[in-house]
C-alpha cells in the first residue's frame, strides 16, 4: 500500500495519541492535533493527503475548520468524524466539500478504508488536473 | 377551584345581563304605568266635569222653563182675571197639562194677602198673609224668586217660584209650588256606579235633594262642603277610608250647587285592570329575561369550560411534544458523549491488539503501553458510566411528582448536561450557588425542563467567548421563594419582542432550530408550580431569565 500523509484532528487527546500510533504501525505517515486552530497552523507548513476532522470541538469547530481548509488547500481530502448523530452537520460537511462523513465509534480498519479511498480520489483528481493542464498547453 | 371560578363568572354574566335587560324593561314599565294612570285620571276627571255640567244645564233648563211659563202667565193676564179662582184653576190645568210638577198656583197682592188659590190646600192657604215672609220681601224687591226646598203640609219636598207683575202702581205676585221630585230624578241620573252619589245643596249646605247614601233632604250632606262653589270644580277627597272624586257645579237661580260623587276605585276600575295586566306582562317579561340570561350564561360557560378543557388538553400535548424535543436533544447529546469514549476504548483495544500481534509483545516498552491502554479504557468506561447513570436519573423523573428537591443540585446537574454543548461552542458557563438555599417541595423534572429550556436559550443566544452565569439565591426576607437566575451576554431581545417571548410559537431562531414553544411551556410550567418566570433584556448586552420557585407548592 502506498504511504500517504494523514492528519487526525480531535479534541480527545487519548484518541489522537493512540490512533496516530496505530496508523504509524500500519505504515501511514500520521500526525495528530487537538483543535481546529492547531490543524490549520500545522497545515501551513506540512502537506497532508487526508485530514480526519472531528465535528464537535471547542474553539474552531469541525465545520469551520473544514471551510478554512478547503479555502487554503482545496485538494486536501477531508473525512468528517463525529459522535453527534446530527444529520444536518453531516450534510453541511458534504456540501462544503468533505469526502465522507463517519459516525463514531469506527474501527481502525473501516477508517483506513475510507482514508485510502479518499487518498485514491485525491490521486485521480490530481491526475485529471494534470491532463487538463496538459491539454490546455497543447497548441 | 375550577368550578368556583366558573360560578363567579356565571354570576357576573347573569348580573350584567340582568342589569342591561331589566333596567330598560322596568323603566319602560314604570313610565307606561304612570303615564297611563295620569292620562286615565285626567279622562275620569274630565268625564265627571262634563257630567256635572250637563246635569246643571238640564236643571237650569227645567227651572228656566218653569219661570218662563209663570212669567208668561203673569204678563198675559190681569190680576182681576186671575183672581177669578175658576179661571185660575183653568190656567193651572193648562200648565199642569204640560208639566205635572206644579202642585198649586196662587195670586198674592202687594200687601201679602193670598187673594186667589188653586190647589190641594185651599183651606189652609187661602187668605194667609205672607207680608212678613222673607221670600215675599225678596220677590217684591227683585221681581223673581225661586225658593229653597222645604217640606210643606204634605211633608213632600217642594219649592216655590214667584214672579211679580205691575198694573199701574199696583203690584201682584203669581206664585207656584213645584214638586222637587223632578229635580230629584234629574239628579239621580248622575248617580253612577254602585257607590256613586249626586245631590244638590243650597248656600247653607243644606241638602235640596235626597242623596243616595250621604244624608236626608234638608239635612247636612255627609260630604265636604261645596256650598260656596262658583262655576265648576273637581276635587279628590277621602272619606271613611275611601277615596272619592267630587265634582261640583253651581246653579244660577236658585243659588244651588250640584255635587256628584264618584268612587275613585270604581271609576278607576278599568285603569286598575289595565295596570294589573301591565304588571303581569312586566313580571312575565322579567321572568323571561331572567330565564334567558340563565340559559345563555349556562350554555356560554359550559361552552367556555369545554374550550378550556380542550385547551388544557392541547397544552398538555404541547408540553409533551416539548418534552419529546428536549428528550431528542438530550439523546443526541448523550450519543455524542458516549460515542467519544467508545471511540477511545475501541482505539485502545485496537492498539493492544496491534501490540499483541507485533513480533515482540513481551518487551518492557510494550508492557508499559498495554498498561496505559488498560488505564485509558477504564477511564473511558467510568466516563460512560456517569453519563448513563445521569441519563437514568433524568429518565426516572419524567412522571409528575412532588419531592424534596435540592435546587442547587438540580441546576448543577442541568448545567453538566449542557456544559459539553456549550464547551464545543466556546461558551463558558459559570455557576454561583447560594449554599443557604433550603430544600423545596416541587416537581423536579418539570423544574429541570424549565431550567434546561432557559439555559438552552442562553446557549443559543450566546456567541463564542461569551459567559453564561447561572446563580441560585435565597432571601431570608421572603422565605417562601428561591430564585434561579440565568444571564447571558448574547444578542438580547428588543423591547417590542420582549413582551412576546412567552407567547406560543414566537421564536427568533430559524424554523429548523426552534419550535417557539420552549418559553411558552416554561411559563405554563412555572405557573403550574406556583412560581414565576421573569425576563429582563437589553439589546446587545444580554438577557436574564429569573425563575422564582415557591418552597412549598
Amino acid at each position: 500500500m502506498e504511504r500517504f500523509r494523514v492528519l487526525i484532528v480531535d479534541d480527545e487527546v487519548d484518541f489522537t495519541e493512540t490512533i496516530v500510533k496505530r496508523l504509524k504501525g500500519r505504515g501511514l505517515d500520521a500526525d495528530g492535533v487537538n483543535s481546529g486552530e492547531e490543524a490549520l497552523r500545522v497545515m501551513e507548513t506540512e502537506e497532508y493527503d487526508v485530514v480526519v476532522l472531528d465535528v464537535k470541538m471547542p474553539g474552531l469547530d469541525g465545520i469551520e475548520t473544514l471551510r478554512e481548509i478547503k479555502k487554503r488547500k482545496p485538494y486536501t481530502e477531508v473525512i468528517m468524524l463525529t459522535g453527534h448523530g446530527s444529520v444536518e452537520s453531516g450534510i453541511k460537511g458534504l456540501q462544503l466539500g468533505a469526502y465522507n462523513y463517519i459516525m463514531k465509534p469506527v474501527t481502525l480498519d473501516e477508517l483506513m478504508e475510507h482514508m485510502t479511498q479518499a487518498y485514491e480520489r485525491r490521486i485521480i483528481e490530481a491526475q485529471r488536473r494534470e491532463d487538463v493542464k496538459r491539454s490546455e498547453q497543447r497548441p | 377551584m375550577l368550578t368556583r371560578h366558573y360560578q363567579e363568572l356565571r354570576l357576573k354574566m347573569v348580573v350584567t345581563t340582568l342589569c342591561f335587560a331589566l333596567i330598560p324593561l322596568l323603566a319602560l314599565g314604570l313610565t307606561i304605568y304612570y303615564q297611563f294612570t295620569t292620562a286615565y285620571e285626567l279622562r275620569t276627571i274630565e268625564a265627571v266635569r262634563t257630567m256635572v255640567q250637563n246635569r246643571v244645564n238640564s236643571i237650569e233648563l227645567f227651572l228656566d222653563e218653569r219661570i218662563a211659563q209663570l212669567v208668561t202667565v203673569a204678563n198675559t193676564h190681569t190680576c182681576e182675571q186671575l183672581c177669578n179662582e175658576q179661571y185660575l184653576q183653568q190656567v193651572f190645568k193648562i200648565m199642569q197639562h204640560r208639566s205635572k210638577s206644579y202642585i198649586d198656583l196662587g195670586v198674592i197682592d202687594q200687601n201679602g194677602d193670598h187673594i186667589a188659590y188653586t190647589g190641594p190646600h185651599y183651606s189652609e192657604l187661602k187668605g194667609v198673609n205672607y207680608g212678613k215672609e222673607a221670600w215675599f220681601q225678596a220677590v217684591m224687591a227683585s221681581g223673581l224668586y225661586v225658593s229653597d226646598v222645604f217640606l210643606g203640609f204634605r211633608k213632600v219636598p217642594h219649592f216655590i217660584i214667584a214672579v211679580t207683575n205691575h198694573e199701574g202702581n199696583k203690584t201682584w205676585i203669581l206664585r207656584a209650588t213645584i214638586n222637587s221630585d223632578i229635580i230629584d230624578n234629574m239628579v239621580r241620573r248622575a248617580q253612577v256606579g254602585r257607590k256613586g252619589d249626586a245631590f244638590i245643596v243650597n248656600r247653607e249646605n243644606v241638602l235640596q235633594t235626597t242623596p243616595r247614601f250621604n244624608g236626608k233632604v234638608l239635612g247636612k250632606p255627609n260630604a265636604p262642603n261645596f256650598s260656596a262653589v262658583v262655576d265648576t270644580i273637581v276635587e279628590r277627597a277621602e272619606s271613611r277610608g275611601e277615596e272619592s272624586l267630587f265634582a261640583a257645579a253651581s246653579i244660577s237661580n236658585p243659588r244651588w250647587v250640584l255635587v256628584i260623587k264618584e268612587d275613585l276605585r270604581e271609576a278607576m276600575a278599568p285603569l286598575f285592570r289595565a295596570r294589573h295586566v301591565e304588571v303581569m306582562i312586566l313580571l312575565a317579561g322579567v321572568a323571561l329575561v331572567v330565564a334567558g340570561a340563565l340559559i345563555i350564561t349556562r350554555s356560554l360557560t359550559s361552552e367556555l369550560m369545554k374550550v378550556e378543557t380542550e385547551r388544557a388538553k392541547n397544552d398538555e400535548l404541547m408540553v409533551q411534544s416539548a418534552k419529546m424535543a428536549a428528550l431528542g436533544k438530550l439523546a443526541a447529546g448523550v450519543a455524542h458523549e458516549v460515542n467519544n469514549p467508545l471511540q477511545i476504548i475501541s482505539e485502545q483495544a485496537g492498539w493492544m491488539k496491534d501490540i499483541l500481534e507485533s513480533e515482540t509483545p513481551a518487551s518492557q516498552e510494550n508492557q508499559q503501553e498495554l498498561k496505559q491502554c488498560i488505564r485509558k479504557i477504564e477511564r473511558q468506561v467510568d466516563r460512560s458510566r456517569t453519563i448513563t447513570h445521569r441519563l437514568l436519573g433524568f429518565g426516572r423523573r419524567m412522571e409528575p411528582t412532588q419531592e424534596m428537591v435540592d435546587v442547587n443540585g438540580l441546576v448543577a446537574e442541568t448545567v453538566k448536561f449542557l456544559e459539553n454543548e456549550a464547551h464545543h461552542r466556546g461558551i463558558d458557563i459559570q455557576s454561583d450557588f447560594d449554599q443557604n438555599l433550603p430544600k423545596i417541595t416541587t416537581d423536579p423534572s418539570q423544574l429541570q425542563q424549565v431550567v434546561l429550556n432557559v439555559m438552552d436559550n442562553a446557549i443559543d443566544a450566546s456567541g463564542k467567548g461569551d459567559v453564561i452565569k447561572v446563580a441560585t439565591s435565597y432571601n431570608f426576607q421572603d422565605p417562601r421563594v428561591v430564585a434561579v437566575r440565568v444571564s447571558d451576554q448574547g444578542i438580547g431581545i428588543s423591547k417590542d419582542k420582549l413582551s412576546k417571548v412567552f407567547d406560543p410559537f414566537f421564536t427568533t431562531k430559524g424554523s429548523s432550530e426552534g419550535t417557539g414553544l420552549g418559553l411558552s411551556i416554561s411559563y405554563s410550567i412555572m405557573e403550574k408550580l406556583g412560581g414565576r418566570i421573569v425576563v429582563e433584556s437589553e439589546e446587545g448586552t444580554g438577557t436574564t431569565f429569573t425563575l422564582f420557585i415557591p418552597t412549598e407548592s
